[in-house]
């Protein structure tokens, strides 16, 4: 069973809806006993840093997010905020992360035509092989509204690259911990194809 | 780089989706969650859907269709109509729409932007300027689908927006809408240098030049699109449609 992690960060309807549609049961949950049984956890986020990482320490959830990652192994997903959240820092708050992935969160730089948050459909390139990014087809595109991005320190935890002023890390992976920048709910038939290889990992 | 953005734009109207000539004349189109189903196989970008009857009925929006509509949407989807406060904003955002588009309270009560935009984030507030040009050739923002006029002018609006916090411009001509004639690209053009947050250009568009016309000419940063998506062809019945992806490349690109 796929559990979304439920901690009062977001919506999380619409990732529940396309998990129906390719036919995939999730749960939405902030129940420490589910997430516990979890076959597979995706840790959605949409705000501030701090913010997440105070609900996540506060509520129990940090120790069954690190036993559920670090000593079953089972596959995570962060989506978006998820996504940093699995870094060791952001820019944008005095928290450490999860940590379980050697990489930093930065704020975009203000330059010049290019606004913050970058929002939009933007290419992604890949960078590693990965399971989750098989089977994409040409010029593969997805969603994404954010103003921090993430830099990973060794680049073989780089599976996608996006550009936008600077090229970021688009979506990162440390064995059974991935990560998207991007919102594959959002991002029709590319978002599809990408929670379909999660769910089969 | 980011894509220019090919928005449809979709008229509710009680439960039903219509399209209007110059916010006239309505035509029933179909089923809203249905057409999404449909621009779900079109692997359509973006989708926009405005209740066109909410404010002038002044009430809320209906919230069961709208949940219907974010239920079936796989891309990111905003919502206008009857959004009077932060409160109304929040219910429509937690039903899974990324944006909001205000238009009449944004004229009535312009302080409303600045909250939307602080609550939520500015990626999350698209203002809508709905122009019409008067007998003497002067043009103004209207409010309440176009039948109270602000007696705003465009360009000094549009500006006022941006600095309000708005995060887009959803920016219609009302002598147009509905033409198949082509944009006001005059005014996109006076409204897209004079602000630095994107600008969504709509109301006449009829073929794809007109869309590369709104991009080159009128620097608009996203194109919606109407009557083109909804009928097979100017004056013929319904067809639920989206131009070909490589076609749309050679005309924006």
């Amino acid at each position: 069973m796929i559990v979304i992690v439920d901690y009062g960060m977001g919506n999380l309807g619409s990732i529940q809806n396309m998990l129906k549609r390719i036919g995939l049961a999730a749960i939405i949950t902030a129940d420490l006993q589910i997430i516990s049984d979890a076959g597979k956890i995706i840790l959605p986020g949409v705000g501030a840093f701090d913010n997440a990482m105070t609900r996540i320490n506060n509520s129990g959830l940090r120790d069954v997010l690190d036993h559920k990652a670090l000593v079953e192994q089972v596959p995570v997903l962060g989506i978006c905020l998820g996504m940093q959240l699995l870094t060791q820092g952001s820019e944008e708050g005095n928290l450490p992360g999860l940590g379980w992935i050697p990489a930093t969160t930065s704020r975009f730089p203000n330059t010049p035509n290019l606004k913050v948050p970058h929002m939009g459909w933007n290419l992604v390139h890949r960078s590693t092989r990965s399971k989750i990014t098989e089977g994409f087809e040409e010029e593969p595109r997805f969603y994404f509204v954010h103003s921090y991005y993430v830099k990973v320190e060794n680049e073989a935890h780089s599976i996608l690259k996006t550009e936008y002023g600077v090229k970021f890390d688009s979506a990162i992976q440390n064995g059974n911990i991935c990560g998207v920048q991007f919102h594959p709910e959002k991002s029709h038939r590319f978002g599809m194809r990408l929670l379909t290889n999660f769910a089969e990992l | 780089m980011l894509r220019i953005r090919i928005i449809p734009c979709l008229l509710l109207r009680n439960e039903s989706l219509v399209k209007t000539v110059k916010f006239g004349k309505f035509g029933y189109i179909g089923d809203p969650a249905n057409t999404c189903r449909i621009f779900n196989e079109l692997e359509v970008d973006e989708l926009a859907f405005l209740d066109i009857n909410a404010n002038k009925e002044r009430c809320e929006p209906n919230y069961n269709v709208l949940a219907d509509i974010a239920n079936e949407c796989f891309m990111p989807v905003s919502y206008g109509g009857g959004i009077s406060s932060v409160a109304i904003a929040e219910r429509i955002l937690k039903l899974g729409f990324e944006k909001i588009v205000l238009n009449t309270y944004s004229l009535t009560n312009p302080s409303l932007i600045t909250e939307i935009s602080t609550a939520f984030g500015s990626q999350s507030l698209i203002v809508s300027i709905d122009v019409k040009t008067n007998f003497w050739g002067k043009q103004h923002c209207r409010g309440r689908s176009g039948t109270e006029n602000s007696k705003r002018h465009p360009v000094d609006w549009a500006k006022e927006v941006q600095q309000r916090g708005a995060g887009e411009i959803l920016l219609t001509s009302i002598d147009n809408e509905g033409t198949w004639s082509g944009f006001d690209i005059e005014l996109t053009r006076q409204v897209t240098d004079a602000v630095s947050i994107p600008v969504i250009a709509n109301g006449g568009a009829g073929s794809l030049q007109h869309i590369g016309e709104a991009v080159k000419i009128g620097h608009a940063s996203a194109v919606a699109l109407g009557s083109m998506v909804v009928y097979q062809k100017q004056g013929m019945g319904v067809l639920v449609n989206f131009p070909d992806e490589k076609k749309l490349k050679a005309v924006i690109d």
